[in-house]
């Protein structure tokens, strides 16, 4: 009996680390299941702590898969009614004071949003992880109280915003409690803090995201949502440039 | 005696031709290089000061850190009361805001699609309250090509090469799209109103000029401003004066612990144009010192060959009995009178080519032409009361310092030689 536990506790030692971890592409898939959709509608407040101030900005999105989404700014009344339309790589912005709709030139999609710590692509795109990055889990560790695994991602495509990632992702609810997003040199650049998740229809959402663009001064934006909607059904026509002037 | 120089000095012209030959063309030369030298100096920081950095400029400590890249949203607020406060505390300086913002200008075809865009560098200054010193300032009027100045809210300028690349005639609108205060992204209608070329390759690449209300609304920058430029009312620049007013207004309003209270920088610590500013009030005595240093060498080779050549004119009268002091204080007085009337000739020619050169200056574009820093393309020479001086003065010691050094062999000759020497 002795001879028997004595192998059992060496095999048990002989096991990989790495085995006690999930598969990272599993793990992948079960936050794709979580954060992202088909299409979804959501309203959404992004309060901007500046250097200097603290402002508000409100908006309205339309999403449609990865390439299509759409933006209408309700808050504050200087920016009420400025609509953003991204299809592909393409951004088009009008606005009504001046009557204009304006193509914004591809490498401007990594720009900040209203003076915010989201790009246009944090805001308007809605990546499959699985489809963008190999993931490895590497550790354990706590956020907020609650057991997380340490997941490093490393692009597979080409052109893309943030090459590597390193995510904090609740064992249990399977979605990210914190993010760190890096340059290809390895360079921080964003670090964010999801907050108030809830249960949302099957599947678990933070309503609450905290984004710092760590090459910049300031104190971070929030991004709260406020409603949303998934696999809803969405008319073609919102993402077309005529629903701009509309 | 001095006319007996004089006459001596005429009727033998190898006495004194060549030394008032070199003494005449180094001050000719002197006086065009320091006036050259003056009015590049001096077109560089009144150019700078006008466009840029003012004789002083008032910033926010925070925006100050990042000055060259205008963040403007670290700009001042309360911008019209602060204005009020330095015209009232500086009697003798006028200050004006300006905001510089950077932009890209979009223009529409007949369907209100884009038809072309260009980045543009923005200035925003007063051009419809009715004064007219930015204006005149900024040498806006004169720097008109086509169409006319703003005459209403919406109307902007644009440089006349970067309107052509974008296809814009007067009268066409175009949008600015930029970043507001609050880093928004904001879009504004202008009409061009006309187009302005400055002769500087910087400002002629992609300028876009346009009143402080219309900026203040399209960047959502209500009673704010990037920075505040004060300009002495004698529209010379003085580092002393300005670092009075300087002293006087940071200990008043700046704050160490306030990143966001103002304060003012002077000329000279901006832009690096301190070099510039010392360099300028040090110019006058370092051209003196060399020239009268290279001149004492060349003059003193001439006296040393003239000495030469009388020689035996020397020792005739040595022999004859004039003493050695005599002979060499003749000598001083002849360079005295060719010093005199060499420096005098020098200064006519040298003044004729400075003066053409500050008329008309010399267009240097050419070699600017790929030039980000804010130069003007045209440089003029200055004349100013130095240059006067800085060609005269040293023209005239160095001939008598060159045959001081020159005539001090006549204390080396032997009396009891000079009937041997003239003998063989």
């Amino acid at each position: 009996m002795k001879r028997l536990l004595t192998i059992l506790l060496l095999a048990c030692s002989l096991i990989p680390v790495s085995a006690q971890f999930p598969d990272g592409r599993e793990l992948l898939q079960k936050i794709d299941g979580n954060m992202s959709s088909e299409n979804r509608i959501f309203t959404s407040s992004m309060i901007i702590y500046g250097r200097r101030s603290t402002h508000t900005v409100k908006m309205k999105t339309w999403t449609a898969g990865e390439k299509k989404s759409f933006t209408e700014y309700l808050f504050p009344a200087r920016e009420q009614g400025t609509k953003m339309l991204k299809l592909e790589e393409q951004l088009w912005i009008y606005s009504p004071s001046t009557d204009r709709i304006i193509q914004i030139a591809g490498h401007m999609l990594r720009q900040s949003v209203m003076g915010s710590d989201l790009s246009y692509e944090d805001l308007m795109e809605d990546n499959s992880l699985v489809r963008q990055y190999n993931a490895n889990v590497t550790g354990t560790e706590v956020v907020d109280g609650r057991q997380c695994w340490v997941v490093d991602l490393k692009a597979i495509v080409p052109d893309i915003a943030y090459q590597g990632m390193k995510l904090w992702v609740d064992r249990e609810r399977n979605i990210p409690l914190r993010e760190e997003m890096y340059a290809k040199s390895g360079t921080l650049l964003k670090r964010t803090e999801l907050s108030d998740v809830q249960k949302i229809g099957n599947r678990w959402y933070p309503r609450k995201i905290l984004f710092r663009d760590m090459l910049r001064d300031g104190k971070g934006t929030e991004f709260i949502i406020e409603e949303i909607e998934f696999n809803v059904t969405i008319p073609e026509h919102i993402f077309s440039k005529a629903s701009l002037k509309k | 005696m001095i006319r007996f120089l004089f006459k001596g000095l005429i009727r033998d012209r190898n006495r004194s031709l060549l030394p008032f030959l070199v003494t005449t063309i180094g001050v000719m030369l002197t006086v065009v290089f320091h006036a050259w030298i003056t009015g590049v100096i001096n077109n560089s920081i009144e150019f700078s000061a006008r466009f840029s950095s003012g004789h002083v400029k008032v910033m926010t400590r925070a925006y100050a850190e990042n000055a060259a890249q205008s963040p403007n949203d670290l700009a001042i607020l309360g911008a019209d009361t602060l204005l009020e406060a330095l015209s009232a505390s500086n009697p003798g300086m006028d200050f004006a805001s300006r905001i510089y913002f950077a932009g890209l200008i979009d223009v529409p075809d007949s369907t209100g699609e884009t038809r072309a865009q260009g980045p543009a560098m923005g200035i925003a200054i007063d051009l419809l309250s009715g004064n007219n010193a930015e204006m005149e300032r900024m040498n806006i009027p004169s720097s008109i090509r086509s169409g006319r100045l703003p005459s209403a809210g919406k109307e902007a300028l644009l440089s006349s090469e970067f309107a052509g690349k974008l296809g814009l005639n007067p009268g066409d609108t175009f949008t600015l799209v930029g970043t507001s205060m609050l880093g928004e992204l904001t879009m504004y209608n202008f009409i061009l109103s006309g187009t302005v070329e400055f002769g500087t390759t910087a400002l002629d690449r992609g300028t876009l000029i346009a009143d402080l209300s219309d900026v203040r609304e399209a960047l959502n920058m209500t009673d704010a401003t990037g920075e505040v430029l004060g300009f002495f009312r004698s529209g010379v620049y003085s580092d002393e004066l300005a670092a009075d007013v300087r002293e006087r207004f940071n200990s008043r309003y700046s704050s160490d612990e306030d990143e966001f209270s103002p304060v003012m920088k002077s000329l000279s610590e901006q832009n690096n144009m301190g070099f510039l500013v010392e360099y300028s009030g040090k110019l006058q005595s370092i051209l003196i010192t060399v020239f009268i240093l290279a001149m004492s060498l060349i003059l003193w080779n001439a006296g040393l060959l003239g000495g030469l050549r009388r020689y035996g004119e020397f020792g005739m009268r040595l022999a004859i009995g004039e003493e050695k002091s005599h002979v060499y204080k003749t000598m001083l007085l002849e360079s005295l009178i060719i010093g005199f009337f060499a420096s005098l000739t020098g200064l006519a020619f040298g003044m004729l080519i400075a003066y053409y050169l500050q008329e008309h200056g010399v267009d240097l574009g050419m070699m600017m032409k790929n030039a980000s820093i804010m130069m003007p393309r045209v440089f003029r020479a200055q004349i100013t009361p130095w240059t006067w001086l800085a060609g005269f003065i040293p023209g005239f010691v160095s001939t008598q310092i060159g045959t001081m050094l020159a005539g001090a062999g006549i204390y080396k000759r032997q009396t009891a030689q000079l009937f041997k020497e003239l003998e063989s």
